[in-house]
C-alpha cells in the first residue's frame, strides 16, 4: 500500500444511510399504525383521551391505596380526604373472600391442595401430549377432592370408589367371562328380580297417580282436565305394570346370548344393593377401626371464591355426560325420546338461570320425599348441571351435525350397531369439534355461578354483598371488593378462554 | 351431606310412601343440631363476625333454644335466608325455627300456616332523612324518593301510609341493607325507610351520623319474633317457653352472674320453678329440669342479651323503649311459670 | 344413525323381536321411556301433594286477583298499590321487555362498532377494543351490573346538588336535561290539538324519504345518474314537520323537568336502575357481539375486499356495501342467542332494584303472598314465552337474509 496513489478507490461499501426520520423506527410505526389517515388520527386522539382520563381516575386512587387499617373509618382518617382505595378490607377479609366465613381456617390448606390437584387432574384432559397414564389420576380425583374439601372419614370416598370398581368387575364378569349356560342362569335370576321389582314400582306409581288425581279434585275446568289426565295415566300404568314387568324380565333373560343387557342390569342391581345395604355399615365399621378422619365440613359452610370454583367444576363435569346423552337423544329417530330431549333443552334454554335457582331454593324441596335431606348446595348443583347440560347438548348437537353423513354410513356398512358406531366413530369426532364450544359454555357457567348469591349463598359476590358490606367496620366499601372479585374471575376466565383459542388453532386441520 | 345424600339419591327408586311423622324435637335430638334460619346479615340482630361466628339478638334466641334442647349452645346450624326463601325453608323442614326479625302478621300466621311463638322485639317502620333537608314530619315528604329494603312488610306499610295521607312518592326497592345505605348516602334517595331498629343500627356506622335524623313517626307495628311450623305444638311450646324463660329471668332478676347461685335453690318459688329446683316444668316440655338454666346460661337473661347486642352501650345504641319489661313501662311480658 | 334394516321375513313376528329386531326395538324403547316418564311424574307429583298437605298449603292462583298493596316506580301502564298482583306482574313484564329492547339495540350498536374497530389499522384503537372485549367477557355480568350501578350512584350528582345559589351541578342543553343519580330527566313532548297533523306530516315525510331513495336508486341503475341522497333525506326528515309545527302554531310543546321540592318534576324520567341495568347489559353483551362481528367479518374472504378495492370503492363503502352484508349471514345466528341472553340476564334487575318481572312477580309478590311454587312457575312461563317469541321472530329474519341457493 502506498499513499502516493491519488485516485480514490473505495474498498468497502458505504454503510446504508438511515432512512428518513419519517420512515423509520417509532415514527414510521406511529405513522402507519396511529396516524395513517385523518379518520385514524381522530380515532387515535379519542382513544388516547379515553385512556388518559381513565388512568387519571384510577392511578391516584390505586397508588394512594391504604393496605393497613382496621375499618373504613381508619382508612378515611389515613387518606385525610385524598382519593384513594381502602385495600385494607381485602387484607382483613382475605380468607372470607376466598374460602367463605364458615370454613374452618385450619382446613384451608385442604382446599388449596384440592385446587392444585385439580390442575394436575385436568392436565391430561386438556393437553393431548401429557402421558395418558395421568388419566388414571383424573379418574381418582373426584374421590380425593371430595375427601379433602368435605372431610370426614376417608373410608366414605374409598368405599364408593371400591364399589364402582366392583360394579365394573361384575359387569365384565357377567358380560364376558362366564359361559353362556352360566349366564343363562344369571339372566333368569336377574330378569326375575328386575321384572318383579319393576312391576312393584309401577304398581306403587299407579297408586300414586290415582292419589294425585284425587287430591287435585274436580273443582274448576283446569283441575278437571288434570284430574282426568292423572287418572288416565294411573289406569294406563295399572294396565301395564304386570306386562311391563314380564316384558322387561323376559328381555333381560333373552339377552343372555349377547350378554349386553343382562350385564348392565346386573351391575346396576349390584350397585344399588351394595349402596343400600353394604356401604353404610362397612364404611362406618372401617372408620371405627381406623379413623383416617379429616375434620368434616358441611357443604353449607363452603363459601367465597372456592364455592364458585367448586360449583363450576362439579357442574361442568357432571353436565358433559348428560349433555352428550341429550344431544344424542335429540338426534334420535324415536319421536318420544327426541321430543323429551327437545322440550328439556328448549325449556332450560328459554328461562333465566336465576329462575332455575329459585326452583332449587324454594321448589325442589317439595318435589323430594319428605324425609330426604338434600341440602341447598346439592340442589343448586342439580339445577346448574341441568342448565349447563342443555347448553352443552346444543354445542354437541352442532358437532354431530357437522360430521359428514358418510361417517354414519361408513359405520353402518361396517356392521356396527348404534352403540358401537356412536362410541367408536361418531362421538370421538363430534366431541373433538365441540371442545371449544364446550369450553365457552364452561366459562359462561363459571361466571354464572355468581348468581347463587341472590339465593342467600355466600359465594364471592354473596360474601361481598352480605357479610362484608354489612359489617359495621366496612360499611361504604364498594370498588375495592368488586374490583377484586372482577380480577379473580378475569384471571381464571381469561386463562381458560386463551386455552380454548389455542385449542381451536390446534384442531384446525384444514388450511386456508 | 355425605351418606344420607347418596342414599337419598338412590332411594329415588324406592318411591317412598307415607311420611315420617316424627316430631321436630325428636328430629333435632337425633340430629344433635338445631337448624335455625337467620338473616343474611343485619347488624346487631344476626350477622357473622370477623371470625365467621354468628352474633346478634336473634342468634341469641337460637342459641338459647339449642342450649335448652341439646345442652350445647353451639349445636346450631345457622341457615342464612333471604326474605324470599325464609318461609319455604321453614315450611319444607329445612330449618326447625326461624329467628329472622320476622313480623307477626295475620296472613303469615293463618294463611302461610306458621306459628309465632312470641315477640322478642317490638319494632316499627320509621324514616331516616338528612338533616339538611329540614323535614320534620313524614307528612311533608310529598314527592320524595324513598329507598325501601325489600323482603319485608315495609313496601306495604309504605304504600298504605302515603295513600292514606294522599301524598305521592317514588319507591326505590333495594335488596340488601348495604346497598340501601349506599344509595341513601349518595343522595339517590331522600328518605330511607325500614324498621326503626335497623335504621338506628345503620346510622351508627355513617361517616357523620349526626347529619341524619330518624323521624318521630313510626308508621307500622312490627312485632318481631321467632316462628315454627303449624301443627307441631310440642316443638312450638319449647321455643315459646325458652323465649319466655329469658324474659321471666330478667323480670325475676336472674342474671348470668347469679344464675349458678340461684339454681341451688331460693325462697322464691317462681325462680325455683323456672330453674327446675321445684316442680317439673321441664319434664312437661319433654326436656330435663335444667333446661331454662342452660338457656339463660348462654348469654344471660333477655335484658342482658339486649344490652350486649343492640343496647345503648353498643354501636347500634337502641333504647329499651317498648322493649322494656312491663314493670318498666314496656311491652315485654311473659306468662307466669306455673 | 340407522343401523342395518333389512331383516328377513317380515311376517315372522315373535315376542323376542320386540327386543332383537331393530324394526320393533324403537317402539319398545319408546314405550319404556313413556312408562319411565309416567313413573317420574308419579314420584314427583306424589311427593309434591304429600309435602303440600303436610305443610297445609295448596296450589292456587287466586293470589293474582288479590290486591298487591305495593307501589312500582316505573309504570308503563297505569298501576296503583290498590291494583292486583296480576296487574303488577304485567307491569313487571313490560318493564322486562323495555330493558331487553333497549339493551338489544344498544348492545348491537356497541358490538358492531367495537367489532369493526377491533380490525382497525389503528393500533391504539385495536388494543383498546380488545381490552374492552376481554375485560367484559371474562367477568360475571352480575359483578358488572353492581359496578356500573355503583358508578352511576356515586359519580353523578344528587338532585339536591342542583339546588340553591351555589349549586354544584347544573342541567345540560339549555336547562332541559338533568343527569342525576336518580336517573336522567328529559323534556317530554305535550301533544295539543293539531299535533295529529304534525304527526301525519312527519310520517308522510318518512314515506317520502323512502320513495326518494327508491327513485334515486332506479335512476342510478337505469340511467347511471348518481343522485346524492343523504342531505335531501335529512332535509325531508326535518323540514316538513318543522314547517307544519310552525304553521299550526306550535301544537307540540315540550315540558321541561324542573327541580321542585325533593325531585325534578315534569318531563320524562329514565330511572337510574333502568340506566344501570340497560348499560350494564348492553356493554357486557356488546363485548360478545363484537367478537361475533369480528368473526363474521373475518369469515369473508380477503378477495372480496380486494375486488371491491379494485373497483375503486373507498374503505367505508367496502365495509358497508360488500363486507357487512355478507358477514351478516354469519353474524345473525349468534346474535339471536345474544338477544336471548340479554332478555334472560335482565332478570338480574333484582340486584339494582329495577322492577322487572323477577322484581314484581318473582320478588315482592312472591314475598307477600308466600306462593313460591305458583309464582316461580308463572315466572318461568313468562320468560319461556318471551324467549320463544324472540327466537321465532329472529329466525324468520334469519331465513329471509339467508343465501338463496338455487
Amino acid at each position: 500500500m502506498t499513499d502516493t496513489n491519488v485516485s480514490f478507490v473505495r474498498t468497502e461499501q458505504i454503510p446504508p444511510s438511515p432512512p428518513p426520520a419519517a420512515e423509520a423506527g417509532i415514527v414510521k410505526w406511529m405513522r402507519e399504525n396511529l396516524f395513517s389517515s385523518i379518520l385514524n388520527t381522530v380515532l387515535t386522539v379519542i382513544a388516547a383521551y379515553v385512556i388518559i382520563r381513565l388512568l387519571m381516575g384510577i392511578v391516584p386512587w390505586f397508588a394512594n391505596g391504604v393496605w393497613e387499617a382496621g375499618s373504613m373509618r381508619e382508612c378515611r382518617d389515613i387518606l385525610a380526604g385524598a382519593s384513594g382505595a381502602c385495600f385494607a378490607v381485602l387484607v382483613d377479609r382475605w380468607d372470607h373472600l376466598l374460602f367463605g366465613f364458615k370454613y374452618p381456617p385450619e382446613a384451608y390448606f385442604r382446599i388449596v391442595i384440592a385446587l392444585v390437584l385439580l390442575l394436575v387432574a385436568a392436565l391430561p384432559v386438556l393437553f393431548q401430549t401429557v402421558p395418558r397414564k395421568l388419566l388414571l389420576f383424573t379418574g381418582l380425583y373426584p374421590f380425593i377432592a371430595y375427601w379433602l374439601i368435605w372431610g370426614g372419614s376417608l373410608w366414605t370416598p374409598l368405599m364408593l370408589l371400591a364399589l364402582f370398581v366392583l360394579t365394573a368387575m361384575v359387569y365384565r364378569l357377567i358380560g364376558e367371562q362366564i359361559s353362556t349356560d352360566m349366564r343363562k342362569i344369571a339372566a333368569a335370576v336377574v330378569g326375575l328380580i328386575a321384572g318383579v321389582g319393576l312391576a312393584y314400582l309401577l304398581f306403587i306409581g299407579a297408586g300414586e297417580l290415582g292419589f294425585i288425581a284425587n287430591s287435585i279434585g274436580t273443582s274448576g275446568a283446569l283441575n278437571t282436565v288434570a284430574y282426568g289426565a292423572f287418572w288416565l295415566m294411573s289406569g294406563f300404568t295399572y294396565l301395564f305394570f304386570i306386562p311391563m314387568g314380564i316384558f322387561v324380565g323376559y328381555a333381560i333373560y333373552n339377552s343372555y346370548e349377547g350378554g349386553g343387557l343382562v350385564s348392565v342390569v346386573t351391575a346396576l342391581l349390584f350397585l344399588y344393593a351394595a349402596l343400600t345395604f353394604v356401604f353404610g355399615p362397612v364404611s362406618d365399621g372401617l372408620a371405627s377401626v381406623v379413623g383416617l378422619e379429616l375434620q368434616a365440613v358441611a357443604s353449607r359452610d363452603l363459601g367465597g371464591f372456592v364455592l364458585n370454583m367448586i360449583l363450576g367444576t362439579v357442574c361442568v363435569s357432571l353436565s358433559i355426560p348428560l349433555g352428550i346423552a341429550l344431544a344424542l337423544g335429540r338426534q334420535s329417530d324415536m319421536p318420544l325420546i327426541k321430543g323429551v330431549c327437545v322440550i328439556f333443552i328448549e325449556f332450560i334454554r328459554g328461562v333465566p338461570l336465576i329462575t332455575l335457582l329459585f326452583v332449587a331454593n324454594v321448589m325442589l324441596a317439595y318435589f323430594m320425599p319428605p324425609e330426604s335431606n338434600f341440602d341447598l348446595v346439592l340442589r343448586v348443583i342439580i339445577m346448574i348441571t341441568a342448565f349447563s347440560a342443555a347448553y352443552i347438548a346444543e354445542v354437541i348437537r352442532g358437532g354431530l351435525a357437522a360430521l359428514p353423513k358418510g361417517q354414519y354410513e361408513a359405520a353402518d356398512s361396517l356392521g356396527l350397531n348404534y352403540a358401537q358406531a356412536t362410541r367408536l366413530i361418531i362421538l370421538p369426532q363430534a366431541l373433538k369439534i365441540s371442545i371449544p364450544g364446550i369450553v365457552n359454555v364452561a366459562v359462561g357457567l363459571f361466571k354464572d355461578t355468581t348468581l347463587v348469591s341472590i339465593i342467600s349463598m355466600f359465594d364471592l359476590v354473596g360474601m361481598i354483598r352480605g357479610p362484608i358490606q354489612n359489617a359495621t367496620e366496612w360499611i361504604g366499601v364498594y370498588w375495592e371488593v368488586y374490583g377484586f372479585g372482577a380480577m379473580l374471575f378475569f384471571v381464571v376466565c381469561y386463562g381458560i378462554s386463551q386455552y380454548s383459542q389455542w385449542l381451536e388453532r390446534q384442531l384446525q386441520t384444514d388450511h386456508h | 351431606m355425605k351418606k344420607s345424600v347418596i342414599l337419598g339419591a338412590f332411594a329415588v327408586a324406592g318411591l317412598s310412601a307415607g311420611m315420617a311423622a316424627a316430631g321436630t324435637l325428636d328430629d333435632v335430638k337425633a340430629r344433635g343440631q338445631l337448624n335455625c334460619g337467620v338473616t343474611t346479615g343485619v347488624p346487631g340482630f344476626a350477622e357473622p363476625d370477623a371470625n365467621g361466628v354468628w352474633q346478634g339478638f336473634d342468634v341469641a334466641v337460637c342459641r338459647a333454644v339449642a342450649a335448652a334442647v341439646l345442652s350445647d349452645s353451639n349445636a346450631v346450624q345457622f341457615v342464612p335466608t333471604t326474605g324470599k326463601t325464609r318461609f319455604t325453608a321453614l315450611a319444607s323442614g329445612e330449618i326447625d325455627m326461624l329467628a329472622r326479625n320476622t313480623t307477626w302478621t295475620f296472613s303469615r300466621d293463618v294463611d302461610l300456616k306458621f306459628e309465632f311463638t312470641g315477640v322478642n322485639y317490638y319494632d316499627g317502620q320509621g324514616f331516616m332523612i338528612p338533616k339538611e333537608l329540614g323535614v320534620s314530619s313524614a307528612k311533608d315528604l310529598d314527592g320524595a324518593t324513598v329507598c325501601i329494603q325489600t323482603g319485608t312488610t315495609t313496601e306495604l306499610n309504605l304504600a298504605d301510609f302515603f295513600r292514606s295521607n294522599n301524598i305521592s312518592y317514588e319507591p326505590v326497592p333495594i335488596e340488601t341493607g348495604a346497598e340501601a345505605v349506599q344509595q341513601y348516602t349518595a343522595g339517590a334517595c331522600d328518605v330511607y325507610t325500614t324498621d326503626a331498629s335497623a335504621l338506628a343500627a345503620q346510622r351508627a356506622n355513617f361517616e357523620d351520623p349526626d347529619a341524619h335524623v330518624i323521624m318521630p313517626e313510626i308508621i307500622s307495628k312490627e312485632p318481631l319474633g321467632p316462628l315454627v311450623r303449624h301443627g307441631d305444638n310440642e316443638w312450638g311450646d319449647i321455643v315459646r317457653w325458652t323465649l319466655n324463660a329469658l324474659i321471666t329471668a330478667e323480670e325475676l332478676g336472674v342474671t348470668s352472674a347469679n344464675l349458678a347461685e340461684l339454681a341451688g335453690g331460693t325462697n322464691n318459688p317462681e325462680i325455683n320453678r323456672l330453674l327446675g329446683t321445684e316442680g317439673d316444668l321441664g319434664g312437661m316440655l319433654g326436656l330435663d329440669g335444667d333446661w331454662a338454666e342452660r338457656a339463660i346460661g348462654v348469654a344471660g337473661n333477655y335484658g342482658e342479651i339486649f344490652a350486649t347486642n343492640i343496647g345503648e352501650e353498643t354501636p347500634i345504641g337502641l333504647a329499651r323503649g317498648l322493649n322494656a319489661q312491663y314493670t318498666d313501662g314496656g311491652l315485654i311480658y311473659s306468662p307466669p311459670f306455673r | 344413525m340407522t343401523t342395518i334394516t333389512d331383516t328377513p321375513a317380515p311376517a315372522s313376528f315373535r315376542l323376542s323381536s320386540l327386543i332383537n329386531d331393530t324394526r320393533y326395538r324403537s317402539y319398545t324403547f319408546q314405550f319404556i321411556a313413556l312408562v319411565a316418564i309416567i313413573a317420574t311424574m308419579a314420584f314427583i307429583g306424589g311427593n309434591l301433594v304429600r309435602n303440600l298437605a303436610a305443610a297445609g298449603l295448596n296450589i292456587s292462583y287466586d293470589f293474582l286477583g288479590a290486591q298487591a298493596g305495593y307501589d312500582i316506580n316505573q309504570r308503563p301502564i297505569s298501576y296503583e298499590s290498590t291494583d292486583t298482583h296480576g296487574r303488577a306482574a304485567i307491569v313487571g313484564l313490560l318493564n322486562t321487555l323495555i330493558v331487553a329492547f333497549l339493551g338489544c339495540i344498544t348492545a348491537t350498536v356497541i358490538g358492531v362498532i367495537a367489532g369493526v374497530l377491533r380490525l382497525s389499522p389503528n393500533w391504539l384503537v385495536r388494543k383498546l377494543m380488545s381490552i374492552y372485549v376481554e375485560m367484559f367477557r371474562n367477568v360475571p355480568v352480575l359483578i358488572w351490573i353492581l359496578i356500573i350501578f355503583s358508578i352511576m350512584i356515586n359519580t353523578t350528582p344528587a338532585p339536591r346538588a342542583f339546588k340553591g345559589e351555589d349549586a354544584t351541578a347544573s342541567m345540560w342543553f339549555f336547562d332541559s336535561v338533568a343527569v342525576t343519580n336518580r336517573g336522567v330527566f328529559l323534556p317530554k313532548p305535550i301533544y295539543e290539538s293539531g299535533s295529529l297533523i304534525v304527526g301525519i306530516v312527519f310520517l308522510l315525510s318518512i314515506v317520502g324519504i323512502f320513495a326518494f331513495r327508491r327513485y334515486a336508486r332506479k335512476q342510478l341503475y337505469d340511467h347511471g345518474k348518481l343522485i346524492p341522497t343523504f342531505w335531501p333525506s335529512v332535509a325531508l326528515f326535518f323540514v316538513p314537520a318543522i314547517l307544519a309545527q310552525l304553521v299550526l302554531g306550535n301544537p307540540i310543546t315540550l315540558e321541561y323537568p324542573e327541580l321542585k321540592g325533593f325531585n325534578f318534576k315534569g318531563g320524562m324520567t329514565v330511572r337510574g336502575s333502568l340506566i344501570a341495568l340497560w348499560f350494564a347489559l348492553a356493554i357486557y353483551t356488546g363485548a360478545f357481539i363484537a367478537e361475533n362481528v369480528r368473526a363474521g367479518i373475518q369469515a369473508i374472504p380477503k378477495g372480496q375486499t380486494e375486488a371491491a378495492g379494485a373497483l375503486g370503492l373507498r374503505p367505508g363503502r367496502i365495509m358497508n356495501l360488500v363486507v357487512l352484508p355478507q358477514a351478516l349471514r354469519v353474524i345473525i345466528p349468534p346474535l339471536i342467542s345474544q338477544y336471548l341472553n340479554i332478555t334472560k340476564n335482565s332478570s338480574l334487575a333484582i340486584a339494582v332494584g329495577y322492577m322487572d318481572l323477577t322484581g314484581t312477580l318473582g320478588g315482592i309478590t312472591l314475598l307477600q303472598t308466600g306462593r313460591a311454587i305458583e309464582a316461580v312457575l308463572l315466572l318461568m312461563l313468562f320468560y319461556l314465552t318471551i324467549s320463544l317469541s324472540i327466537s321465532f321472530v329472529m329466525n324468520i329474519y334469519n331465513n329471509s337474509i339467508k343465501l338463496k341457493e338455487r
